[in-house]
């Protein structure tokens, strides 16, 4: 027979307050806490980085260029001798603030219009899911390259320009939970109080999609980090002098067969930082059940 | 024959053991880092041949005690206690693959959902065949016949087309009855019934009943059926165990126990059920006070103590024993004074009068409330048009109830949704608030017409928005009177407090609340603004029976406090007649009978309201010959020609039905019958009759 999982019982449904469940739950979930330790470590550097680096990032010391790890310099020096470890740390600053900002534009665009497409159905919807399907047949980086090229390049363009290449994948995602709400008798109860279509939308079934809209932000930071990284290697994101990693690689990917630790640790951070953020989004996915 | 034969060599000493025995079983859940206990200490067997039934509300452990008999547990259950056999094998002895034998070949299981028991992805011809394949290693071809031989002996009219369809493309019932051919396929010892007919119509429900028991008497299997419903255990059982909170608190032959019972619990529960036409005008339903403690939470006294009238000292402070009577088990230190438990419901009888009263008032009064004429409603469901609700007229009185009754599929919902304003009717349909048309849509209504009409849903979970507390949800709707803040807290208290909410209810969010108070709020919500018209959509049907009661007395209470009519749909002819003033049936979106309700229930009846009150489950034997409906409800969008119901119709006469569709014909005051048939004869009932049933 065929064994239909879902019907069997389960423990009996706790009554305390789901709230502090959930909180509960989230102190007990391993891969969250260490997605939130990495992620706060490099909060912590991006934030006070210029108060805890050994040396001055920025100095050069032509005379001591190229070294590699040592006591004296934990990850090496680059080519103009400066401190790849206080550059690592350092370097946090930049992507720490371009990819979370173009992440919360992209969500909170892609969560409006992901509510007015799910909600309101018919005709807009219809052109509005193709017109996105169609977006996403292009390669992003492509599209925010163009785009960066055309507007020039600086912190501000490469928020905007990431947040509105994510707003359609974000406005998807929020608009396939949007559609089921609404076939819930609630919202029908809400018309039949004569509430309008924006106070339905927002404050009836906002509350009840911000659980999965929370979870795709997690999961578009962990793709901006990776995004903003990949335009900066390539000139069109965060642009010198800062110590940005996607930078420090640009500019000594040539030496890696000799100098191995001019990349490598710039590189290991920004994995680090895209693998913190992907342990919060599992995390945060198993106790929102989203 | 064969298969039995094929399964008979047993020995002696297993062939004299039971089909399933539980001896002293207690199974706990882990949940975070606590136990809970949701069986204790059940004891019970299942005789070779026997049909043994399980009833009890939900949460009582019923499916729990299924799973444990074929050790499929969830993964954070075990059994922590006592030692179960199936078919004279020690359970929790066997290895997984001496386990998977036994579910291959002793034991078969039915579930409540038959959609989701089966794989969507593949054929019924697929999965029936796999049984076979994987139980007695036969070839394709020879599982292919006996797969065939097991549908026809499942009643189904035309196996080879079966097999070849995807489950979707069968009804529930049609599905249900796949399932049950699939779980005897191996004429399994003991066949396990989960809920098997909860989901499905009355009027199916009767159906594959009468299915399993003629199976039964051919197969001569054990049956254990897990029931909420007493009459269906009645009707199907030859011994019955009450559950209550993972107890079995009373055991005996189905006789004994329905008629003599000895727990209190078990008194209680049957009074819930409304009985056969028992009006609200005749006394309020008894309910059970008090709530369902959590499984396991009481453990130095009778689970039951703090609901029950009988109680005394002792009861608070020793666990009852199971006390024996003649093969009746009953686990109260008083069985003999169960039946005697005394009434509540002769204490409220002045609201009672004041409500019929009120309801004699109102049909005199000069003007319907709310009137529909021409309404129609017409899908277009890939290219075909689809008719939910077609010409529907009707006219609800200030105060009065209107019954609205029919299979799933009839249209009840669709012609609620379109009174709402919720979804919008075809052209040429009226409907009239106060003698005022009404918008079709329910954005274009002013507030006072939608204040005046309201609904009370079928699943108070999705109902209430999750994200939101009591207080909120029930405030929201205050807001369409228009109050000061201060008025509204006054009358959002006054609100809670007559739907027998407490203030501490008010903080709390839906997912913290029972299924009995989330329906309480859901009430709360309706009446908030003083409707006139309240549309009840089965507001009981996700309700267990002692909750279901108490949720019948307010709504009873509420229109006669407040003087408002109901619409109240439900697939349950008892509840519908308990509060029903007139009743409308509809089928296939079609009106097909209307009269006040005791004419409508006593006769002269329609064809098909008569096959819907003899598939209806009853405690009482009627003591009449039942009638079936055969095949199944043709396709709203490939209506048959004529009058809709003559594909079915038990009383076809002949050509007319199939080629005009019969006009309203009156049989008595108020009472109209959409039937070719005269009224006079249709009086002279087929069950009454005693006429032989023609399927053609």
């Amino acid at each position: 027979m065929a064994a239909d999982v879902s019907t069997r019982p389960t423990e009996p449904e706790a009554t305390s307050s789901p709230g502090r469940e959930r909180w509960l739950a989230a102190a007990r979930s391993p891969t969250l806490i260490a997605g939130l330790l990495i992620l706060a470590f490099w909060i912590v550097c991006a934030l006070f980085g210029a108060g805890i680096t050994p040396r001055d990032p920025y100095a050069d010391d032509l005379l001591a260029t190229l070294l590699p790890p040592s006591a004296a310099h934990w990850f090496g020096t680059d080519q103009l001798g400066r401190d790849i470890f206080s550059r690592v740390i350092v370097g946090a600053r930049d992507i720490l603030i371009v990819a979370p900002l173009a992440t919360l534009l992209g969500t909170a665009l892609g969560t409006a219009l992901g509510l007015c497409i799910g909600y309101f159905r018919g005709a807009l919807d219809e052109v509005i899911s193709r017109i996105i399907e169609a977006l996403q047949a292009l390669p992003l980086v492509i599209v925010a390259l163009m785009a960066l090229a055309a507007v020039g390049t600086s912190n501000t363009s490469v928020v905007l320009v990431i947040g509105f290449v994510f707003t359609p994948l974000i406005a998807r995602t929020v608009r396939a939970a949007v559609l089921n709400e609404t076939d819930l008798d609630y919202v029908a109860a809400a018309r039949l109080r004569g509430d309008g279509a924006l106070a339905i939308m927002f404050i009836e079934i906002l509350p009840n999609v911000l659980p999965i809209a929370t979870v795709e932000m997690t999961v578009r930071l962990g793709y901006a980090i990776f995004f903003v990284a990949s335009l900066s290697f390539i000139g069109f994101g965060i642009q010198p002098p800062s110590a940005d990693w996607g930078i420090a690689i640009a500019e000594n990917y040539s030496l890696i067969g000799s100098y191995w630790w001019t990349v490598l640790f710039d590189a290991g951070a920004t994995a680090s930082l895209v693998i913190g953020v992907n342990l919060v989004t599992d995390g945060l996915a198993g106790v929102l059940d989203a | 024959m064969r298969d039995r034969q094929e399964k008979s060599p047993a020995t002696d000493s297993a062939a004299r053991a039971d089909a399933l025995r539980f001896e002293d079983v207690s199974v706990t859940y882990r949940s975070g880092r606590h136990d809970r206990r949701v069986l204790t200490g059940v004891s019970l067997a299942i005789r070779r041949g026997e049909s043994y039934g399980l009833v009890g509300e939900s949460g009582c452990g019923k499916s729990t005690a299924a799973f444990a008999a074929i050790r499929y547990l969830a993964r954070n259950g075990r059994v922590s206690g006592g030692r179960i056999w199936v078919d004279g094998r020690d359970l929790m002895a066997l290895s997984q693959a001496e386990l998977r034998r036994l579910r291959t070949e002793s034991v078969s299981m039915v579930y409540q959902d038959p959609g989701r028991a089966l794989n969507p992805a593949l054929r019924i011809e697929r999965q029936m065949m796999e049984v076979f394949e994987v139980a007695e290693g036969m070839s394709g071809d020879r599982a292919r016949s006996r797969a065939r031989e097991m549908l026809a002996r499942v009643q189904i009219g035309s196996p080879d087309r079966v097999l070849r369809n995807y489950p979707h493309e069968l009804s529930g019932g049609m599905q249900q009855r796949v399932i049950i051919a699939m779980a005897l396929s191996t004429s399994p010892a003991l066949l396990i019934l989960d809920e098997p007919t909860t989901g499905l119509d009355a009027t199916v429900e009767a159906e594959v009943l009468d299915l399993v028991a003629t199976l039964r008497a051919e197969f001569n299997n054990s049956i254990l059926f897990i029931s909420h419903s007493l009459p269906v255990i009645a009707r199907m059982c030859d011994r019955v165990g009450v559950l209550y909170a993972g107890e079995l608190v009373e055991e005996g032959p189905v006789s004994r126990v329905f008629h003599a019972p000895r727990h209190p619990y078990t008194v209680g529960l049957m009074r819930c059920v409304p009985r056969y036409g028992l009006h609200k005008s005749q006394g309020r339903l008894e309910t059970i006070p008090g709530f369902l403690p959590a499984p396991g939470s009481i453990t130095d006294r009778c689970v039951f103590v703090t609901r029950c009238a009988n109680a005394t000292e002792r009861c608070a402070h020793e666990v009852p024993p199971p006390i024996v009577q003649e093969g009746h088990v009953a686990r109260c230190f008083y069985p003999d004074r169960a039946a005697q438990l005394p009434r509540q419901s002769l204490q409220d009888s002045a609201a009672l009068s004041t409500g019929a009263a009120a309801d004699a008032a109102g049909s005199a009064g000069a003007a319907p409330l709310l009137r529909a004429e021409h309404l129609s409603k017409t899908y277009l469901v890939s290219g075909k048009p689809f008719h939910a609700v077609h010409d529907v007229a009707l006219e609800l009185w200030p105060g009065e109830t209107l019954g609205l009754v029919g299979e799933s599929g009839s249209g009840k919902s669709s012609l609620a949704k379109l009174l709402l304003g919720l979804s919008v009717p075809d052209e040429g349909s009226a409907i009239e608030l106060c003698g005022d048309a009404l918008p079709a849509r329910a954005e274009d209504r002013t507030r006072g017409q939608l204040k005046a009409l309201q609904i009370i849903f079928q699943n108070p979970g999705a109902a209430l928005n999750r994200s939101q507390t009591v207080r909120r949800l029930i405030g929201r709707s205050l807001r369409l009177v228009g109050l000061s803040a201060a008025a509204q807290e006054v009358r959002l208290r006054e609100i809670a407090a007559s739907v027998r909410l407490t203030l501490r209810h008010l903080e709390e969010k839906p997912r913290q609340l029972s299924g009995g108070l989330k329906q309480r709020v859901g009430i709360a919500r309706a009446f908030a603004g003083g409707p006139g018209v309240v549309v009840c959509d089965e507001p009981t049907s996700a309700l267990d029976v002692s909750v279901q009661s108490a949720i019948l007395n307010l709504l009873v209470d509420l229109q006669a406090e407040r003087q408002v009519s109901y619409l109240f749909i439900s697939h349950d002819l008892n509840v519908v007649h308990y509060l029903s003033d007139r009743i409308a049936v509809l089928y296939l979106g079609r009106l097909m009978e209307i009269g006040p309700s005791e004419k409508v229930f006593a006769g002269p009846h329609h064809p098909y309201t008569e096959a819907l009150l003899s598939a209806n489950p009853s405690l009482e034997e009627h003591g009449v010959q039942r009638i079936r409906l055969r095949g199944e409800l043709p396709s709203a969008s490939n209506l048959p020609t004529g009058c809709v119901f003559h594909t079915r119709c038990p009383r076809k006469i002949g050509a007319v039905c199939e080629r005009e569709e019969p006009p309203f014909a009156l049989a008595g005051e108020g009472h109209a019958i959409r039937c070719h048939i005269p009224a006079a004869e249709l009086g002279r009932s087929a069950r009454a009759a005693n006429r032989p049933k023609e399927p053609r």
